[in-house]
């Protein structure tokens, strides 16, 4: 089972997005980075599936050379090998990534490394675009089941479950095939030192992508008016419970 | 013309949909509904209530196929040329528009919450960051596919066509267009509460401090008869299942009341606690950034507030 796992770069924000003067970016000055929480549980199935059926892992992803550091995270918890297709520029929609991607997978292809699955996040935290996965699909003919909760692999075939209006889908689907997955497939572990230590020794290739031809054009970013709201604060400590009755009643949420 | 996908539960239309036909009318021209599966056509008058003048019913047999359904949408595009495609921003008008958009190159912008097409192209803003952040694109191509951001539009009913007429399709499949399929569905267990559902959200975060400190709170919710949801440094800590995680990456409610206890209120949580109507912020800390959002405050340990609200309302119903 030799399995491709692609992740993005993205900046750990808190409570308040803050941009820089082009509104083109968001201000990173105070922030980490980290990828997304499906990506994180991408990678973590991914060092499963190896774990189980044996194979070999590789991590993917598209940035900036700080982007070796989500690359070493991948590879501090047991992804294998991780290849960083070197951009620092703009311009990188949905379908320009998917074809760069495609581009490395056959490129890889070449060298004598197949895949039989991959995986992605069902969507980056930061742009969002539910597409890159879909696209590295059908350029390479591939099956594709997005959304997935749970995987398992019998032969050469894979059974994907999701969630769905009022229940679950189950798809079964031959290999190789691209799956793209939602957090709440597993629990992630947490890299141990040695982990981190070994991480360092591990190869990551580099590969100059073809600049982006992108479909969508961003002009500007732009913070959405807050939803502030007037608190009324009804209390301090268990003091507060009569008035927070009180306001049950009257939203009805209690029988008088 | 612009197509729009008009999803539907046994005939009976989604609410999204309605919300993506609002959308597309807003667009100027004529609106041409696609439907699929059983019950498919009384979704289309449906959709004919709300803007649409046409629509199309496909069948395709067996279960759902991503890939089979886009090529559909990409046929009727090809015969009609539209300038846009619509759908709801539900997890299924997303994958099939990523599929189509892959099918024809056509470029997919998701959750979108205005768009207006102009000489120069489509001038777009969607959701980032689960809605924390918006973009303003520009489309400079002939055939753009939207999907339109959940409740970032109401549905308004419209005039319906004097003549509204469906087309039943039924398109022979190429194989490869359903290598990846339905196989099963199982349906969730009677009784089972959806989160995104329930009218009261009892929600815990970090400060309920363990997976033990959460048997308060399940009595608070039974006491309410609402559900319990969490937010991700719960699931993350393995203290709660990922089914309860209220945010970005978890389950959006649209509860009338939200009372989040030991929540600080990191944005991604917020994206997923938008639709509730009324909040009630229970946490030590004052200057929790959830404050700001809330209607109500209690400043305080959940662990003595939440037992003292029992006692009253136990109280209070003698």
């Amino acid at each position: 089972m030799n399995v491709l796992v692609c992740v993005k770069r993205v900046p750990a924000t808190g409570s308040r997005i803050t941009l820089t003067e082009d509104e083109l970016h968001i201000d990173t000055k105070h922030l980490g980075f980290t990828v997304s929480p499906h990506e994180e549980c991408a990678v973590e199935e991914s060092v499963r599936l190896v774990e189980a059926l044996g194979g070999t892992s590789v991590v993917l992803t598209l940035g900036p050379e700080a982007a070796v550091e989500q690359l070493q995270d991948a590879l501090a918890i047991g992804i294998e090998r991780a290849i960083l297709l070197e951009s620092d520029a703009d311009g990188w929609d949905a379908a320009a990534t998917a074809n760069a991607i495609v581009e490395a997978v056959r490129e890889e292809e070449m060298a004598g490394a197949t895949f039989d699955l991959l995986l992605f996040g069902n969507e980056a935290a930061d742009s969002g675009e539910y597409q890159v996965g879909v696209r590295v699909a059908h350029a390479l003919g591939l099956p594709c089941v997005t959304g997935v909760k749970a995987i398992e692999v019998l032969g050469e075939a894979l059974t994907a479950r999701r969630e769905a209006v009022g229940g679950s889908e189950v798809f079964e689907v031959p290999l190789p095939a691209v799956v793209t997955v939602k957090e709440g497939i597993n629990l992630p572990r947490f890299a141990s030192v040695p982990g981190r230590i070994k991480a360092k020794k591990k190869e990551v290739a580099r590969r100059q992508p073809a600049p982006p031809a992108p479909l969508v054009e961003t002009i500007r970013l732009r913070v959405p008016p807050e939803q502030r709201s007037e608190v009324q604060v009804l209390g301090h400590g268990p003091e507060a419970a009569p008035a927070v009755v009180d306001v049950l009643e009257r939203l009805g949420m209690v029988a008088r | 013309m612009n197509l729009v996908l008009v999803e539907h539960e046994a005939g009976i239309i989604a609410g999204a949909s309605l919300e993506a036909l609002s959308f597309a009318r807003g667009l100027g021209a004529p609106v041409h509904g696609v439907a699929f599966g059983e019950g498919g056509a009384s979704a289309l008058e449906a959709a004919g209530a709300h803007g649409a003048v046409a629509g199309t019913h496909v069948t395709i047999d067996g279960g759902y196929a991503a890939a089979a359904w886009a090529q559909a949408i990409a046929d009727l595009a090809a015969a009609a040329a539209p300038a846009a495609v619509v759908a709801a921003g539900t997890d299924r008008g997303n994958e099939l528009l990523a599929h189509l958009g892959a099918k024809a190159s056509a470029p997919f912008v998701a959750n979108c919450i205005a768009a207006e097409q102009g000489a120069d192209g489509w001038s777009l803003t969607r959701q980032r960051w689960g809605g924390s952040l918006l973009e303003d694109a520009i489309v400079r191509r002939p055939l753009v596919l939207l999907s339109v951001a959940l409740h970032a539009v109401t549905p308004e009913p419209a005039p319906a066509a004097a003549e509204f007429e469906v087309d039943e399709v039924a398109p022979v499949v190429a194989p490869e267009d359903l290598s990846a399929r339905a196989t099963r569905v199982e349906t969730a267990a009677a009784g089972a509460r959806s989160l995104g559902g329930a009218p009261l959200v009892v929600g815990g975060g970090r400060g309920v401090g363990s997976a033990e400190g959460f048997a308060t709170l399940d009595v608070f919710a039974a006491a309410l008869d609402g559900v319990v949801g969490v937010s991700r440094a719960v699931t993350s800590a393995g203290w709660r299942p990922h089914a309860q995680q209220i945010g970005q990456t978890g389950e959006r409610i649209g509860a009338d009341l939200y009372i989040a206890c030991g929540i600080s209120g990191a944005s991604q949580h917020m994206v997923g606690c938008r639709g509730a109507k009324k909040l009630l912020a229970i946490n030590t800390d004052p200057d929790a950034p959830i404050l700001a959002r809330a209607d109500y405050a209690v400043i305080g340990d959940l662990h003595q507030v939440v037992p003292a609200i029992l006692a009253e309302l136990q109280r209070r119903r003698g």
